[in-house]
């Protein structure tokens, strides 16, 4: 019990002196999880609004392909991109093995079907009342989806928020694909605040462990609580 | 004059047959009130005349031509359903939505909204969140919404099903001055029979997806021409 109080005070001391390799590698990891976050929208966005809007064959196969998909262990994924990616592998002309955009890739690919999912449920749910009510006061299909999906909105931010979280929480992908790179003063570091507290908390250093974790856990809520906010104001 | 025919109408979801063979004439600025038990087929003929799903079978012209799902007269035609549904936003919003489609300008949507708020007694709610209002209120704003776009035709679902007898009245009393004023010709969809009496010029008498009884109001209520009717009339059928 001690050693947690001690750990926690010097986290404190640690966050509030404003240390720069702890500042560093958490913009890293909001970075990383950003863009992250960006490329699944963009791609999962359009994929759940057609899932949610509309009806076809082998609908429910992919929705459920994709709800699978939710809970992919993050190592299992991050051996599969290492595989990929190395030097001798299918994609390691790209170079993205041990960069910030190969973590950015690998994160965007895991959190890609949360956003399919949850745009694809918030649509499905109100499509039918809002559709046909807009359509009876004279929306044409394009204009009825488009009303559909300002009243979803709820529903897509709750997506960008969960895929983000998801994204800033995970380690598999940040270390096998990110190889927890540090060096002072170095433009090719890969370190973000998950792999930097496994290996503190390896090496016994869990001031160092637990100040980074609570940093990742203010971020976690503050996104969530800035997502309600909106939400709220929308709603 | 007649406004809209629907000809040999059926619906069939897989094997179970909800309208057969309907064959109605809807006279320009009349009431028809279209009633019948739960599960005569009411809602499922009123959407086909909304264009919310195409007949299995039959035809629907509008003014002798055949209507087309994505055409014009999805602009002539609008709907009030049981349940009030509500956009997100205002009541201004849900008021205007049809008219911004319809690309009018700013200023006339505003008078539209203040004057059809007026006609149905919700004056100075512009500002207010629909979903926050109550279910009388949010069925006045339906109406309102529908009304603004001053429909040639207006399909109301059960529209006073649930609510008070104040919110009833003014329902009733603004449709009534709708098609005697406006020219626009109004299908209402009811099981209550007290409500048909009030409104309807003319009815027609759905049971079990088959059109069994169709006239003038007071003739088909005096003197109705077939015993299904009859017992209908008097509470004595039972919905199949």
């Amino acid at each position: 019990m001690g050693l947690i109080i001690q750990g926690v005070l010097g986290a404190f001391h640690l966050i509030f002196s404003g240390n720069p390799d702890i500042i560093e590698i958490s913009l890293r990891s909001v970075k990383v999880s950003g863009i992250a976050t960006l490329i699944a929208f963009v791609f999962g966005l359009p994929i759940g609004l057609v899932i949610g809007l509309y009806d076809f064959k082998g609908k429910h196969i992919v929705r459920g392909l994709f709800n699978g998909l939710l809970g992919i262990p993050t190592v299992v994924l991050g051996l599969i991109l290492y595989l990929i990616l190395v030097p001798l592998g299918p994609f390691g002309s790209l170079k993205l093995i041990y960069t910030e955009m190969g973590i950015s890739l690998g994160q965007a690919i895991l959190v890609l079907p949360i956003v399919i999912s949850l745009v694809a449920g918030s649509v499905s749910l109100i499509r039918s009342e809002i559709r046909e009510l807009a359509i009876t006061l004279g929306a044409g299909e394009l204009e009825a989806s488009i009303a559909v999906i300002r009243e979803a909105i709820g529903g897509v931010i709750l997506s960008i928020v969960a895929a983000f979280n998801r994204a800033v929480a995970e380690l598999g992908v940040a270390l096998m694909i990110g190889g927890n790179i540090f060096v002072k003063g170095s433009a090719l570091n890969t370190r973000v605040l998950t792999t930097s507290i496994q290996m503190y908390t390896a090496r016994g250093e869990i001031d160092l462990a637990i100040a980074l974790g609570v940093i990742l856990l203010f971020i976690v809520f503050g996104v969530s609580m800035i997502s309600n906010v909106i939400q709220s104001r929308l709603t | 004059m007649t406004l809209i025919e629907l000809k040999g109408i059926s619906k069939q979801y897989g094997s179970q047959v909800v309208l057969e063979d309907i064959n109605i004439e809807i006279k320009k600025n009349e009431i028809m009130v279209i009633m019948g038990h739960s599960g005569a087929g009411k809602t499922t003929l009123l959407r086909i005349m909304a264009l919310l799903e195409p007949p299995s079978k039959g035809v629907y012209k509008y003014k002798g031509n055949p209507v087309k799902i994505n055409g014009f007269f999805r602009k002539k035609v609008t709907m009030v359903f049981q349940s009030p549904v509500m956009f997100r936003g205002s009541v201004y919003d849900n008021i205007a939505y049809g008219l911004k489609l319809r690309g009018i300008e700013k200023k006339e949507i505003r008078d539209k909204v203040r004057n059809v708020l007026s006609l149905v007694e919700l004056e100075g709610t512009e500002k207010a969140t629909a979903r926050k209002l109550s279910g009388g209120e949010q069925q006045r704003v339906a109406l309102a919404r529908a009304l603004v776009l001053e429909p040639e035709l207006l399909l109301m679902d059960e529209p006073t099903t649930n609510l008070d007898p104040t919110n009833v009245a003014l329902i009733e009393r603004v449709i009534m001055e709708l098609a005697r004023k406006n020219n626009t010709t109004v299908v209402i969809a009811t099981h209550n029979l007290f409500q048909a009496k009030r409104l309807a010029d003319r009815v027609a008498h759905l049971y079990s997806g088959k059109l069994v009884e169709i006239g003038d109001a007071d003739k088909i209520f005096e003197n109705p021409g077939v015993e299904i009717t009859q017992k209908f009339i008097t509470g004595e059928l039972r919905s199949e």
